[in-house]
C-alpha cells in the first residue's frame, strides 16, 4: 500500500513546492516526495525512535505533536500538508484540518475507509468492533478514535465549505472510481480552502 | 586521521564590553582534510571546561569525531578551538597582558560568548574557509553555534545546538554561582592574584563537585554508585559512599588542569548569553538560511528540553529549516558526552544531507532556494 499511495501523492503535488507531513513516522514518504518531485519538505511526529530515522535519513523533522506542532507555521507557508493514515487517530481532527488549511495552501489527507464493506459486514455480523486488514487492532489497543468514511468526509467538506479538488480511492492495491464508500479500503482527498 | 595541533595569533580583538584586547592567541586543533572547494569544514565548540583537543585519545567528543563516527574525518574536515577566556592555550585570564607585562588576572575583561565566537570567526578566516559547513557543539558548546547562526548567517550552512539554551535560567545561574563563590571563598584565590603561587585548589574542586552532579540525573548516579561503599582511612567510620570518592576525585582532577579564573569569567559568560536581549527568537531567526538540528536529552535537568524546544519552535515559526528530537537518556546533561549511539544516527544523517545540498547548491548555483 505505502508505494501506490506515494505515488497518488506524488500525483498530487507539483513538483519543487514546500510539502508539511504531518505524522510523518520514519519521513519515507517525504524522502520519497524529494527525490520523485523535489520538494522542499518537513515532518511533525512524536514517536522518538521514528524522529532519529527520519532525521538520519536527512529529513528535516520535529519531534512534536502535530495537533499543537500544526499551530506553530505562520500562515499559508506550504503548499502541501499531508496528513496521511493519521486523521482518525487525532484528537480533535476539525481543528486538525483547519490548522492544515491555515499553514498550507492545499491539503492532502488520506484515511482508512470506515464504509468499506468488510468493516460493515464485520460489525454487522459479529456485533463488536471491527477487526479487519483495513482496522487489524483490538477496541482497546488500537490507535484509532475517530472512525470515518468517505462519505463522512465529503459532508464534513461541504459543511465546512472546503473545496474537494481531487479525490482518489484505492482498494487491493488498485484506484477504483465506482461506490468508493462502499469499496474503498484507503481515500485520499485533495482539499483547499473554498474562499480562495 | 589527519590530526593537525596550531596557535594563531591574531593583532586585536573587539569585544562586546568595548575594549580592544591585542595579540589574541587561539589554540586549535584540526581533524581530516579540507576538500578542494573548502566546503566541508565544521567547527565544533567545546563546553564550559574542554578545549580545542577533542578528537582521538582523550578528546573531550572522542566517540563522535573521527573516522566512520559522526562527525566522519573521512568526509569532514573538524576544527575546534579553545574559547577566548580558556586556559588551555587561548587568551584567557591566565594570560599575560601585554601592556602590564603582569597576567591579567581579575583585569581581564569580561567575555562573552559573542566574543568567544568572534574570535573563532577570525581563526576560521585564517584557515582559508569562507563557509561552514556546520557549527555544532552541546551546552556551552551549542551556545556558540546558535551565536553562529545569528551573527554570522552567511557562514554556516548548518547549526547543531545540542543540549543547550538561548538564554541562561536562574536555576542555571543558580549553580555557576555557587561554584564562583566556592573559588572566591577559597583564601588561595587571593582576589585572582594565586598564579606562581598555591592554586585555589579547595574552592575550585568544591566549584568542580557541584557541577559534576548537575551533569548526572538521579537515575544516572543511582546506576552508578547506589549506595555502594569503599574503604577510606580518612574518613569517619573508615568509609565513604562511592558517590563521594567519585566527586572527590572529579574534583582533584580539575585542579591539575583548569584554571580558577577562567572557571569565574567562562561560568559569567554563560550566565549573561541571551540571544533574547536581541530581539524575540523569531525575529532573530527571521531569513535564516542555515538548516538547524536541536537536540535535547529527556534526562537533562541543567538544559532541559524545554529549552531547546523555545529554540525549534522559534525556528520553526518563522518557516526555517529544522529538525528537533529530544533523545531518550538517563545520563542526565553528560548525555550529550555519552550517549553516542542515538546521537550519531541523527548528527551523521543530518550533515551528509547538509553536504549533498550544499554540494547541489554549488552545482547549480540558480536553483538555491533553501528557507
Amino acid at each position: 500500500m505505502d508505494n501506490l499511495l506515494f505515488e497518488i501523492i506524488g500525483e498530487l503535488v507539483n513538483p519543487g513546492t514546500r510539502v508539511l507531513d504531518l505524522g510523518c513516522g520514519e519521513g519515507e514518504l517525504l524522502d520519497w516526495l524529494k527525490e520523485h518531485k523535489h520538494v522542499d519538505g518537513r515532518g511533525v511526529e512524536l514517536a522518538g525512535p521514528k524522529v532519529q530515522r527520519a532525521i538520519a535519513r536527512g529529513v528535516s523533522v520535529y519531534q512534536g505533536n502535530l495537533e499543537s506542532a500544526v499551530t506553530d507555521y505562520p500562515d499559508h507557508v506550504f503548499d502541501y500538508v499531508i496528513l496521511s493514515q493519521t486523521l482518525q487517530e487525532t484528537r480533535d481532527p476539525l481543528r486538525v484540518l483547519n490548522g492544515m488549511l491555515r499553514v498550507g495552501k492545499r491539503a492532502i489527507v488520506t484515511f482508512p475507509n470506515f464504509g468499506h464493506y468488510s468493516v460493515r459486514w464485520a460489525t454487522m455480523w459479529a456485533g463488536k468492533a471491527p477487526r479487519t486488514d483495513l482496522f487489524p487492532h483490538e477496541w482497546f489497543d488500537s490507535p484509532n478514535i475517530h472512525f470515518l468514511s468517505v462519505l463522512d468526509f465529503e459532508s464534513l467538506a461541504e459543511r465546512q465549505g472546503w473545496r474537494l479538488e481531487k479525490r482518489v480511492f484505492v482498494s487491493k492495491q488498485k484506484q477504483i472510481t465506482a461506490f468508493p464508500n462502499l469499496m474503498a479500503e484507503v481515500a485520499v482527498f485533495l482539499v483547499s480552502a473554498q474562499s480562495k | 586521521m589527519v590530526t593537525e595541533t596550531g596557535t594563531h595569533t591574531f593583532e586585536s580583538l573587539e569585544l562586546d564590553c568595548g575594549v580592544t584586547l591585542s595579540q589574541v592567541d587561539a589554540a586549535y586543533e584540526t581533524y581530516g582534510s579540507l576538500n578542494a572547494d573548502r566546503s566541508n569544514a565544521i567547527l565544533v565548540a567545546h563546553a564550559f571546561s574542554g578545549d580545542a583537543h577533542a578528537a582521538g585519545d582523550g578528546g573531550w567528543w572522542f566517540n563522535m569525531i573521527g573516522p566512520g563516527l559522526a562527525f566522519d574525518t573521512d568526509k569532514y574536515f573538524v576544527i575546534c578551538s579553545n574559547v577566548l577566556g580558556g586556559c588551555r592555550g587561548t587568551t584567557g585570564p591566565g594570560s599575560i597582558n601585554p601592556v602590564t607585562g603582569q597576567r591579567w588576572a581579575m583585569t581581564f575583561p569580561q567575555v562573552t560568548i559573542a566574543d568567544m565566537v568572534r574570535l573563532q570567526k577570525k581563526l576560521v578566516d585564517r584557515l582559508g574557509i569562507e563557509r561552514l559547513l556546520a557549527v555544532a557543539g552541546g551546552s556551552m558548546g551549542g551556545m556558540q553555534a546558535l551565536e553562529w547562526a545569528v551573527t554570522y548567517p552567511e557562514s554556516v550552512a548548518a547549526a547543531l545546538p545540542i543540549a543547550t539554551t538561548a538564554q541562561h535560567s536562574a536555576q542555571q545561574i543558580a549553580f555557576n554561582e555557587v561554584g564562583r563563590q566556592a573559588i572566591m571563598a577559597d583564601p588561595d584565590w587571593a582576589a585572582g592574584n594565586y598564579y606562581g603561587q598555591k592554586l585555589p585548589g579547595t574552592g575550585l574542586k568544591l566549584a568542580r563537585m557541584v557541577g559534576h552532579i548537575t551533569y548526572m540525573s538521579d537515575d544516572s548516579m543511582r546506576e552508578k554508585f547506589g549506595r555502594r561503599v569503599r574503604a577510606n582511612e580518612t574518613s569517619p567510620g573508615g568509609e565513604q559512599f562511592e558517590v563521594e570518592s567519585y566527586l572527590q576525585y572529579q574534583g582533584y582532577k580539575f585542579v591539575d588542569r583548569f584554571d580558577a579564573n577562567s572557571y569565574i569569567y567562562i561560568t559569567r559568560a554563560m550566565d549573561t548569553f541571551d540571544l533574547t536581549q536581541r530581539g524575540a527568537l523569531g525575529v532573530l531567526f527571521d531569513g535564516m538560511k542555515a538548516r538547524f538540528l536541536v537536540i535535547s536529552f529527556t534526562s537533562d535537568w541543567l538544559y532541559p528540553s524545554y529549552q531547546s524546544l523555545e529554540i525549534a519552535s522559534a525556528l520553526r515559526g518563522r518557516n526555517c529549516d529544522v529538525a528537533y528530537c529530544n533523545l531518550d537518556s538517563r545520563y542526565g546533561h553528560d548525555a550529550f558526552l555519552v550517549e553516542v549511539d542515538k546521537q550519531k544516527e541523527v548528527v551523521a544523517g543530518f550533515l551528509a544531507s547538509t553536504f549533498r545540498d550544499v554540494t547541489r547548491q554549488k552545482a547549480q548555483p540558480q536553483k538555491v532556494q533553501r528557507g
